[in-house]
């Protein structure tokens, strides 16, 4: 099945709605202009459609092998890796200073969208290089930024996160990986789990970044330091030397992402890995989180990525299958796509994808706004912003990524079923998702805490502020799909904000943790009606230009409509289920479950 | 040694196309526009020609409404040195086309001109011919294989009969064929740096050239669909069918 880079979708949701232009008034990011944004993400349409796509069901079946000698990635994964380091897509939002293009990650982030639509198990890792890449240009010596990133940059060498141990996944205090100091170095030893990309054959060297204890830690988080541990040692000339003594063990046999090797890794088999220290002892978990956020944010673009490839496809199909008379086509000759309900399956995928895509690539124009404003409060506002909406990109989008591939599953019917047809990979490629990089309720638990609790619920008070001026919009016009939209995001506002204040009253935290999911994806949805909202009023505005395409812009109001007439409802429900069910949630007696 | 190379802006070969309502062309309000793959193959000539060290620049050249300066920014997104834009909002015949790089040919006095051999909206398969007579330089049409031998070209053509091997003298016109090269995708950092590239914009009136249109167009219509088919029960029926239905036996 192939895959056709929506383009025209992208670029109106970053430039219409979230709104580029903010961004490239900063200094830093002149470069990235509507013009570009649109040369860009056609050229990465063409080459992910054109060189990825066609690998993504090839990399399932064949998936990565393991063996002594190391991991061999699918056929064809080799040769497309190679041009896609030629063409340069790894280093679009690098520090120029490196070799980076130094773009903004609004649009990497919507460039990135293609590369996990048209492959998923292929676009992880460059994700997990630009994770690895970030730690080390925030938090790394300069001698070790000079040796590692402008190879990492380009794409010829590729990084990892060593985190999770069996004993030691959530939990990261419980890590055992030792770190012990020889000369200018340290020799690590231990062993790590779900390691993707771990080892592979697309690069010359891997550089782990691996998670250990030094000698003198304290117990706890705060006894975690971070390492650079080479795949191949680095000669003083950048040459590759010596083999670390680091290896890939075995890799794991997964429901999906099979052509996406996760590796188990075994560290100092032979006296010790090689491994450089990476910033000051004992801060690794604060080090890593700089990459994990960052992590965090791009795993929710592969939510709704991997949907948008689903939705393509199920859409195909609707056009094509026929099945006798159906109520909105007439006579037999019409596909399936006229029945109300597969009506109704295909608008969910589409105006959820549309809500997930703008919310994160607003998330990540917050995120350049703090990096990049000349004032200090707007600064401080945005990245307040930007991390309040992280929990949401990740919990709210892959949750319903998956969601929205089992709707694909569902319009092929039993066809969707099958293997061959190629939906399911899809349902089983977003399964990972909400798994990896935190689960949805470590993203639960980071909403309700870290990102409300601790500031008094400052950036989301902030937020339904933001959403209140939107509301105001709404009501001003007098469109009939914009008034539909108003009637149920005013509504699902105050519902919010008396789940909101509910949180915040709480003093025993079983009772937000039990239902704090539920808090997640409340907030997800009405996040996603703020931005269609938005898609609306931006559709309208669009439509007073010469030329404007009329059946284009009208979609889109009616996609926000359908969104808020299906979606919203929900938030008001969600906020029943977060203030009044945690009492039964834990009250069963673990013996009686 | 200059390459001209030109580049049409066009339907993209992904649109279906469709005939406007009134009947007189394709549809073309509100459709993804894109280079003409035979341009594509001759951007990607005509670079590999410069990158063997056999010429100094490649100038793409477009002739249409403003909107070609993006697929001009294409070309230099994928090597060209810089572009020069024909300004018009009318669509020109091949005639009006070839006398236009007539005028950028004196200007420019490129060693070689590569234009794909045919667009894909009109499939008029004129222009470089055309161009070729009115300057009465050589022309290699439907080149498969192009070959430096000094201030010669050899060129292999795809012909109905085969391939056919042909020696012409340079400055030439070169148009060509699919089998050509397969083009390349722009890199991310030239995609930036095009921007940054010299695009001139000329306007027609200010050339002197008469594009007057020499054709009128009475009525484009889609293709008839394609009919259901039907099963015949012996060869008889067939043979029948063949001869008195479809009249082809």
């Amino acid at each position: 099945m192939s895959y056709n880079a929506p383009v025209r979708d992208i670029a109106f949701m970053l430039n219409n709605v979230v709104g580029l232009s903010n961004v490239a008034k900063l200094e830093g990011f002149e470069e990235a202009t509507e013009e570009m944004s649109v040369a860009i993400l056609e050229e990465s349409a063409r080459f992910t459609s054109e060189v990825l796509a066609p690998l993504n069901a090839s990399g399932d079946a064949e998936g990565a092998t393991w063996s002594e000698e190391g991991v061999k990635t699918a056929a064809g994964w080799v040769e497309a890796y190679a041009q896609f380091v030629e063409n340069g897509w790894g280093a679009l939002s690098f520090p120029v200073a490196y070799g980076g293009q130094g773009l903004p990650m609004c649009l990497s982030s919507a460039v990135q969208e293609m590369w996990h639509s048209s492959n998923m198990s292929f676009g992880l890792c460059p994700l997990l290089t630009q994770g690895a890449v970030d730690a080390l240009a925030h938090h790394a010596s300069d001698e070790l930024k000079d040796t590692y990133l402008p190879k990492m940059v380009e794409g010829t060498w590729t990084g990892t996160m060593n985190l999770t141990e069996p004993q030691a996944g959530t939990d990261l205090a419980a890590i055992r990986s030792k770190a012990e100091p020889e000369g200018d170095h340290y020799l690590i030893t231990g062993q790590k789990i779900y390691i993707t990309y771990g080892d592979h054959d697309m690069s010359e060297n891997i550089v782990h970044l691996v998670l250990a204890k030094l000698p003198d830690a304290p117990e706890g988080v705060k006894g975690i330091s971070l390492f650079v541990v080479p795949k191949f040692l680095v000669n003083d000339d950048g040459s590759l030397g010596d083999r670390n003594d680091v290896r890939c063990v075995s890799i794991e046999h997964k429901l999906g992402i099979h052509a996406s090797p996760t590796c188990v890794m075994s560290y100092g088999d032979n006296g010790g890995a090689i491994g450089y220290l990476v910033g000051k002892p004992h801060h690794g978990l604060m080090y890593m989180f700089t990459m994990m956020n960052q992590a965090r944010h791009a795993v929710g673009v592969q939510g709704y990525g991997i949907a948008e490839r689903s939705y393509q496809q199920a859409l195909a199909y609707a056009n094509d299958r026929k099945q006798g008379p159906t109520l909105l086509g007439g006579n037999d000759s019409e596909g399936i796509i006229n029945h109300p309900d597969v009506r109704r399956m295909l608008m969910t995928m589409r105006s959820s994808i549309e809500a997930m895509r703008g919310l994160a690539l607003e998330c990540a124009a917050a995120f350049d706004v703090a990096a990049k404003h000349p004032d200090e409060s707007v600064r401080e506002a945005s990245q307040r912003r930007g991390e309040l909406l992280t929990p949401l990109v990740k919990g709210w989008s892959t949750e319903l990524g998956v969601e929205l591939c089992s709707l694909g599953v569902q319009i092929h019917g039993g066809m969707g079923f099958i293997e061959e047809t190629g939906a399911a990979q899809h349902l089983r490629d977003a399964r990972i998702a909400p798994i990896y990089e935190g689960t949805t309720a470590i993203q639960a638990n980071d909403l309700i805490g870290r990102k409300t609790a601790r500031d008094g619920g400052k950036g989301l008070g902030e937020l339904m502020a933001d959403m209140k001026q939107v509301l105001n919009e709404l009501k001003a016009s007098d469109d009939v799909n914009v008034k539909a939209v108003a009637a149920r995001f005013e509504p699902a506002i105050a519902a919010a904000e008396s789940a909101n204040e509910w949180l915040l009253g709480q003093n025993d935290p079983t009772q937000p943790s039990a239902t704090s999911v539920e808090f997640l994806m409340m907030h997800g949805r009405l996040a996603g009606g703020w931005i269609m909202a938005r898609t609306a009023l931006a559709a309208i505005k669009a439509k007073q230009e010469p030329d404007a395409d009329e059946a284009y812009l009208d979609a889109k109001t009616l996609l926000a409509r359908y969104y808020a007439e299906r979606m919203l409802p929900l938030v008001e429900s969600g906020k029943t289920i977060v203030v009044d069910s945690a009492d039964s949630t834990v009250g069963l007696d673990i013996a009686q479950l | 040694m200059k390459i001209l190379v030109g580049v049409k802006r066009v339907l993209d070969y992904n649109v279906k196309a469709r005939v406007n309502a009134d009947k007189t062309g394709i549809e073309l309000a509100n459709v993804k526009m894109s280079m003409n793959p035979f341009d594509e193959i001759a951007v990607e000539e005509a670079l590999r020609i410069k990158e063997a060290g056999n010429a100094e620049e490649v100038i793409a050249v477009s002739i249409g409404p403003s909107q070609s300066q993006e697929t001009i920014r294409t070309a230099l997104a994928m090597g060209a040195d810089r572009g020069i834009l024909i300004e018009t909002d009318e669509l020109l015949e091949p005639l009006a086309i070839a006398k236009l790089l007539k005028h950028l040919v004196e200007k420019e006095e490129p060693g070689l001109i590569v234009l794909g051999k045919q667009a894909i909206d009109g499939d008029n398969n004129q222009t470089g011919q055309m161009l070729s007579a009115l300057t009465g330089m050589a022309q290699a049409t439907f080149a498969s294989k192009v070959e430096f031998e000094g201030d010669t070209l050899k060129v292999t053509r795809e012909v109905d009969a085969g391939l056919e091997s042909i020696k012409v003298k340079m400055p030439a016109v070169l148009t060509t064929d699919l089998r050509l090269n397969e083009p390349r995708y722009a890199k991310l950092p030239n995609i930036m740096k095009a921007k940054k590239k010299p695009l001139e914009t000329i306007a027609v009136a200010d050339t002197g050239v008469d594009v007057s249109s020499k054709l009128t167009v009475v009525e484009v219509n889609e293709p008839e669909q394609r009919k259901a088919g039907v099963i015949v029960s012996d060869v008889a029926e067939l043979v029948e069918k063949l001869r008195n239905e479809a009249k082809v036996i």
